[in-house]
């Protein structure tokens, strides 16, 4: 892989190419959504080819307060998802812990100019002074992109948003918190269905949560949704409006002998992803990574290690909290290769044919142009090779979390905290 | 990562009593496996330390559902063990009778705020509904109630009567109730599923009852219930077997700090730390035991911000 970029930013929250994947959203901490355009190749200027380059910025969320439980709302985006391009306007929603909204990005080059009322600054003019009138016509401008809130879909939620999903019908989305599932209409700002709710009569008895939730590319009826325990329940629309009861449960069996204080924690799931295909579903605990065939429930097809030598670490990764890092997984636009991210800067991709593996770090030095990643490698015996890294000088304050593969081509996009990177496959 | 000898833990209990190079004093031979005095210690200091995180759960903005959760679920797991090793008898009778509250690591009904309410209901707490009973299991609890004057009472218990039940203790952060329920709206009034009661470890000797009035008060009126039992190490434990788990410990074991590069994630901890002089590094060790009620009186008006 080679050819990188490197943007600086707030803290990174989220990443996502658009269905082109000429647009490449992020959003972060401060509740801003900045966008990113692929340059069209050009023959004058062929280095810029397939550039990414910043299209848009916008703010998208701003804090709020709670005055009823005196907390906070942090303006922290916590998702993005676009919706599939309908005419020349971009649309995508994005959402913080309780509202989404759905953006609109329009580009405008042409202004209107000799308006009859108003001068050219925008004066009105003297009505007496109007002598003719003139057909006003469009002069081209520069670019500009706009961004403009067209829906505000509020106070559905009274737990934390942690995914939103657009359907396959392009017409509806789920968004789920902790407790509940809510599937809205694109339209409809004040009403939504509520499909799921894992909500206790007693909350003394709640021991499991939502982690994660997505609707299927295909089939508008299907969505699953994962658990912090390490399951997967995939549910049918048509079968219920109250999709408490599942279609499909995944679960793996755990092994007994590895079984800790931990294995909950660590079983639990934090992103859920199906493939383009719509046959598999990926699923990332804080370990591993699986790749579950939809019509077997019992165990996933797959399973990859990501960072298997932090598991002797994992009473320190309690203490600092690293153990509940959320880690999200995407698939390639073929499905034939998978990625997540690790800590140090890491990032770990898998050859789901070749079954090889390769770890990566996202780092000043590997985005200069034209640079190759080098693999890296952590040791985890005794002895540590030249230029391998061992476990205990990895920092765990550098963390991927986000990561984001082009739709159709070998282009990643990976951020590292406030750092966004882009790299590509040049093949000359 | 540990300290020597210290064999790793957790992952596999099974292996315990055949660990060699344990520090500890030797393990009772015939006694099951989680009675090894290392793996007992990993197991307090993990309880300790999810208690903590537990109860620092209150910042500005919302506490994470999930890692709430999972915490719970943590502490409920090592609750369910020690109560199967009886070591959890143990623990909790080594509280009631201990004297000093002072200098340590505040367990239990967690920070979470807790509405008036349900503070003076008065109700008995609810039966830990999830860790239930345990055939044969009888513990001592301090339970305090009422509103008005402080009504202390020793609870022997036994398995027939679940309304007083032991790890009714625990039911704050088990509940994590006033946590959680704090994101409910609709369920905020007359729902009292936070503990009301007030449980406080046994300090039960006279001249200290009207710090415990205070105590009460500060709890009644504000919004935070400070965790009242605490999970301490006792200077001279009347229990010898409490005292044997604890002898050996090794401060440098909990230092985790020098576990990961970079520094170690501020927050609940800084809290801690600053308002007592021993961090979460000193969890188990054997300091000196300050007496005063006071010094927790005064740190508990720091975190409700009175």
């Amino acid at each position: 892989i080679e050819q990188g970029l490197c943007f600086a930013a707030d803290i990174i929250s989220t990443v996502e190419f658009n269905y082109s994947g000429e647009l490449l959203a992020t959003g972060d901490k401060g509740g801003r959504v900045v966008i990113f355009q692929h340059e069209q190749e050009s023959k004058n200027r062929p280095h810029l080819r397939g550039e990414y380059n910043v299209y848009s910025t916008f703010q998208s969320h701003e804090p709020e307060f709670d005055y009823l439980k005196s907390l906070e709302i942090e303006e922290k985006i916590n998702k993005i998802r676009w919706l599939p391009q309908q005419n020349a306007a971009h649309f995508l929603l994005s959402t913080n812990d309780k509202t989404i909204k759905l953006w609109k990005i329009s580009e405008r080059d042409k202004r209107a100019e000799g308006y009859n009322l108003k001068d050219e600054d925008g004066r009105l003019r003297d009505p007496f002074r109007i002598t003719s009138l003139r057909v006003p016509v469009l002069m081209p401008m520069d670019l500009m992109v706009e961004a403009s809130p067209r829906r505000i879909f509020a106070n559905a939620h009274t737990y934390h948003i942690n995914s939103i999903s657009v359907n396959s019908d392009h017409e509806t989305y789920l968004s789920a918190d902790d407790l509940r599932i809510n599937l809205w209409h694109l339209e409809i700002t004040d009403r939504s269905f509520n499909i799921v709710d894992i909500k206790p009569a007693n909350m003394e008895e709640l021991t499991e949560v939502i982690t994660a939730a997505e609707c299927h590319p295909h089939q508008c009826n299907v969505f699953v949704y994962s658990s912090s325990k390490g399951t997967i329940r995939l549910c049918d629309m048509r079968a219920a409006a109250l999709c408490d009861r599942h279609s499909k449960f995944f679960e793996e069996p755990e092994d007994p002998s590895s079984r800790s204080f931990f294995s909950e924690i660590i079983s639990s799931i934090s992103d859920v992803k199906f493939s383009h295909s719509g046959r598999y579903m990926m699923t990332r605990d804080y370990l591993s990574v699986k790749v579950w065939d939809l019509n077997m429930e019992n165990r996933p097809v797959e399973t990859y290690q990501v960072h298997e030598y932090l598991r002797s670490k994992l009473c320190s990764l309690y203490e600092n909290d690293c153990i509940f890092d959320k880690f999200e997984c995407c698939w390639n636009g073929s499905d034939s290769a998978i990625m997540t991210g690790s800590y140090n800067n890491f990032f770990r991709m898998f050859d789901r044919n070749t079954r090889r593996d390769i770890t990566l770090e996202a780092s000043r030095e590997s985005s200069k142009p034209r640079a190759t990643l080098k693999p890296r490698k952590v040791s985890t015996g005794g002895k540590r090779k030249k230029d391998e890294i061992s476990v205990d000088s990895l920092d765990f304050n550098k963390k991927i979390l986000h990561t984001a593969w082009h739709p159709k081509e070998n282009v990643i996009a990976v951020a590292a905290t406030n750092n966004l990177y882009i790299f590509q496959d040049k093949i000359n | 990562m540990f300290t020597k000898g210290t064999k790793r833990k957790f992952s596999d209990p099974g292996e315990e009593p055949a660990s060699s190079g344990d520090p500890g004093p030797a393990a009772p031979s015939a006694a099951a496996r989680t009675l090894s005095s290392s793996y007992s210690l990993q197991r307090q200091s993990l309880l300790d330390m999810s208690l903590i995180k537990l109860q620092l759960c209150h910042m500005l903005v919302e506490p994470n559902l999930c890692r709430s959760v999972l915490i719970a679920n943590t502490v409920r797991q090592i609750q369910e063990e020690m109560t199967q090793d009886g070591t959890w008898h143990i623990m909790t009778q080594a509280l009631a009778a201990a004297q000093c509250p002072a200098d340590r690591l505040v367990a239990t009904e967690v920070l979470c705020r807790q509405t008036d309410a349900a503070a003076q209901a008065g109700q008995s707490p609810k039966p830990f509904s999830v860790v239930g009973l345990q055939e044969g299991y009888h513990s001592e609890e301090v339970v305090m109630e009422g509103d008005v004057e402080t009504e202390v009472t020793m609870s022997s218990l036994s398995p027939l009567s679940p309304q007083l039940s032991s790890a009714s203790y625990l039911t704050g952060p088990f509940e994590v109730g006033p946590c959680w329920e704090e994101e409910d709206e609709e369920e905020e009034e007359g729902d009292c599923e936070e503990n009301e009661e007030e449980d406080s470890e046994g300090c039960l000797s006279d001249g200290e009852e009207r710090d415990q009035d205070h105590l009460n008060a500060d709890s009644r009126t504000g919004e935070k219930v400070f965790g009242t039992f605490e999970i301490k190490h006792p200077a001279s434990p009347p229990d010898p077997a409490l005292e044997e788990l604890f002898s050996d410990v090794d401060p440098s074991y909990y230092d985790l700090d020098t576990v990961l590069t970079g520094t170690p994630k501020m927050g609940p901890y800084d809290l801690l730390e600053s308002l007592s002089s021993h961090g979460p590094t000193a969890l188990s060790s054997s300091s000196s035991c300050r007496s005063d009620l006071n010094e927790l009186d005064h740190i508990m008006e720091i975190i409700v911000g009175s």
